[in-house]
């Protein structure tokens, strides 16, 4: 990517429509924003404000799409927005930042905040102000096809070790398959037991799924750093796969941001509708069971709770299901105080846990989740996201904590009857 | 000038120039942001963009408890600032007189004590925003000179009608011409000011709340 300020500038400016002209018209600078934002309520540093992040799309729109704007921009009265400006965001937008939406929920005129930064993102890294750590990522996810450079005889290496560890078979490539599951390579490299927990369930359900060679990895770098072009390569990638396979549903595995990328971005980046659908794993196992298709056995008597990723319950909409599968194999489910659409973010969503710069704003701001966390005092935190389970592993690690993290899918798997 | 040269000047052209400036202001503004337009979202919707941005019009207007808590000051004296605000204007028999008179239509008024206590409940409301935007940490970073500037246009009519109405100090028509004037810099100022929320947060919330409910969310 040759980044320059120009392209910077333009590409903030293709971010601003009739949405975003509403949102700046109608914040008062109320600070309520603020208060919603782990980064803000555990470092109390003001310039963390969530609407404050969106500043430098902010400069854009009021002097290239407002009348007055444009008349303060001929006499040079308005902020401009130049390289030195643009690196002193950079940390606010990319460290400080994991787009969990929290602020968009609470603002007073109803702005969605998160969705400014995800579009000032696009501008950051078209002017060449992103974070190593991010870049890097997106350069493998592009070349070699996964973010952590993942390629495809890893993932066959852990399939065969699933396929000997469970007995059970692991589809690859299989054409007419009712579903296509994608991999996250956290889950690919540190879960592979999340490969076969899926192989278990959908042989009991007995469904017929498959994983793409071609097109297995399901994070997308492109929409953590705000670069579209990337964005849409990977998922077309996952497109042309599921066309080929002639599959009916993409199955996003457990993982926020994969989720939001192939099923609220994905058509739009590549500018068409699927003619699949997407799915995320807890939304099909959640059909499975009003189905019918799912038997359990024994019950988890520890007191559990869920951990809400940020994409997929307040920015995805699936929230509902996987409490229905806790509920399955669980009689001690609990709720954390501000939970479901409210819940507070593990601090690593967003690319956060991508760029090592942010390593310890990250750690400091897992405060908030530790106090939620206190409230309730669980035996094992169950969530459906690779990334928030690692790094909440690491977070209560940091905080001296020892509650165990489960995965969703796995522990269902655990738990049906034979 | 005299006195009454002055009210009716302020009454008559004055009104006629502010009113101008203001409708144009506000047209432009939404205008500007209208015709910008929106990509249709080419994703397989869950829910309604229309019905939800629409809850969200309203729903926004109550935090829920935690939100509330966490910003108790804003959202206590926000709220006392604008119902105080729309009692005054929309609910005081002289204001009601104006807008007959304006827009040919009028509603029952509340007694003048009452709006009286609303609009000094009002006043004082505005002076804890302002000390609040001046003391809270975060409120001070963000705020800009235009953050005070709107502040004291929206304080120069509560007090100047609360004088007009106890006919404080100056003669009578003074008073009311000053008032009026008040009101007068108030709408010129709106449309190029964040004033214009009040205009401009339909719409943002119908945004959010599209945005969101398209998603299966109720924002």
């Amino acid at each position: 990517m040759s980044a320059s300020l120009e392209k910077g500038i333009n590409a903030l400016k293709e971010q601003v429509d009739s949405s975003v002209a509403a949102f700046f018209s109608s914040c008062v600078h109320c600070g309520v924003c603020a208060e919603a934002c782990l980064f803000y309520t555990e470092t109390g540093a003001p310039e963390t404000t969530p609407i404050n992040k969106t500043e430098p799309l902010r400069r854009i729109w009021k002097s290239e799409y407002t009348l007055f704007g444009r008349i303060g921009k001929m006499l040079g009265l308005t902020k401009k927005v130049d390289d030195q400006f643009l690196t002193e965001w950079e940390t606010l937008v990319y460290d400080n930042c994991t787009l969990c939406g929290r602020c968009s929920m609470v603002c007073p005129v109803g702005n969605d905040i998160a969705l400014m930064i995800r579009k000032t993102r696009e501008g950051m890294a078209a002017a060449g102000h992103a974070p190593e750590g991010l870049i890097g990522a997106s350069k493998r996810a592009v070349t070699i096809g996964s973010p952590m450079g993942v390629k495809l005889p890893a993932l066959e290496a852990q399939i065969r070790h699933v396929e000997k560890d469970t007995g059970l078979s692991v589809p690859v490539d299989v054409v007419g398959a009712e579903y296509m599951v994608l991999l996250s390579s956290m889950e690919i490299m540190n879960f592979p037991e999340f490969i076969g927990a899926v192989a278990k369930i959908f042989k009991k359900a007995d469904v017929s799924w498959t994983i793409s060679s071609e097109a297995f990895e399901a994070t997308n770098s492109g929409i953590q750093i705000g670069v579209s072009d990337i964005a849409a390569e990977l998922v077309q990638r996952i497109v042309d796969a599921a066309e080929k396979l002639q599959v009916k549903t993409v199955i996003s595995p457990e993982c926020g941001h994969a989720y939001m990328a192939i099923r609220w971005e994905g058509p739009n980046l590549v500018g068409k509708p699927f003619n699949f659908k997407v799915r995320h794993i807890t939304e099909v196992l959640d059909e499975f069971r009003q189905n019918g298709r799912l038997k359990i056995t024994g019950k988890e008597s520890q007191r559990l709770t869920y951990h809400d990723p940020c994409q997929i319950s307040r920015r995805g909409g699936v929230i509902e299901q996987p409490r229905n599968l806790i509920n399955m194999f669980s009689d001690n489910f609990v709720e954390m105080p501000d939970t479901g659409k409210m819940n507070w973010c593990c601090g690593a969503g967003g690319g956060v846990s991508t760029n090592e710069r942010a390593d310890e704003v990250r750690l400091k701001v897992f405060q908030r989740k530790k106090d939620q966390l206190d409230e309730i005092k669980p035996d094992a935190i169950v969530s459906a996201c690779s990334n928030c389970r690692i790094y909440l592993e690491e977070g209560l690690e940091e905080y001296n904590v020892d509650i165990p993290l489960m995965s969703l899918t796995e522990t269902l798997a655990e738990h049906l009857a034979d | 000038m005299s006195e009454i040269e002055f009210l009716s000047w302020v009454r008559g052209p004055g009104f006629q120039i502010a009113t101008i400036i203001f409708i144009a202001g506000v047209f432009i503004r939404i205008a500007e942001i209208l015709l910008l337009g929106r990509k249709a979202n080419l994703a397989e919707a869950k829910g309604s963009e229309m019905s939800s941005g629409l809850r969200t019009v309203l729903t926004r207007s109550v935090p829920d408890k935690a939100t509330f808590q966490r910003s108790a000051y804003t959202f206590t004296a926000g709220y006392i600032f604008h119902l105080g605000l729309f009692v005054t204007i929309f609910f005081y028999a002289p204001h009601i007189l104006m807008f007959k008179d304006v827009i040919g239509i009028s509603w029952p008024s509340l007694p003048s004590p009452v709006v009286d206590a609303f609009t000094v409940v009002s006043i004082i409301a505005l002076l804890v925003i302002l000390a609040h935007r001046m003391s809270n940490t975060v409120l001070r970073f963000l705020t800009t000179g235009e953050d005070y500037l709107v502040w004291l246009v929206t304080f120069l009519p509560f007090i100047t009608g609360y004088i007009a109405f106890h006919r404080m100090w100056l003669t009578s028509p003074t008073l009311i011409a000053m008032h009026i004037l008040s009101v007068e810099l108030l709408i010129i100022v709106l449309p190029f000011t964040k004033l214009m929320h009040s205009f401009t947060f339909v719409l943002s919330r119908w945004y959010g709340g599209a945005i969101s409910g398209y998603r299966g969310v109720k924002s």
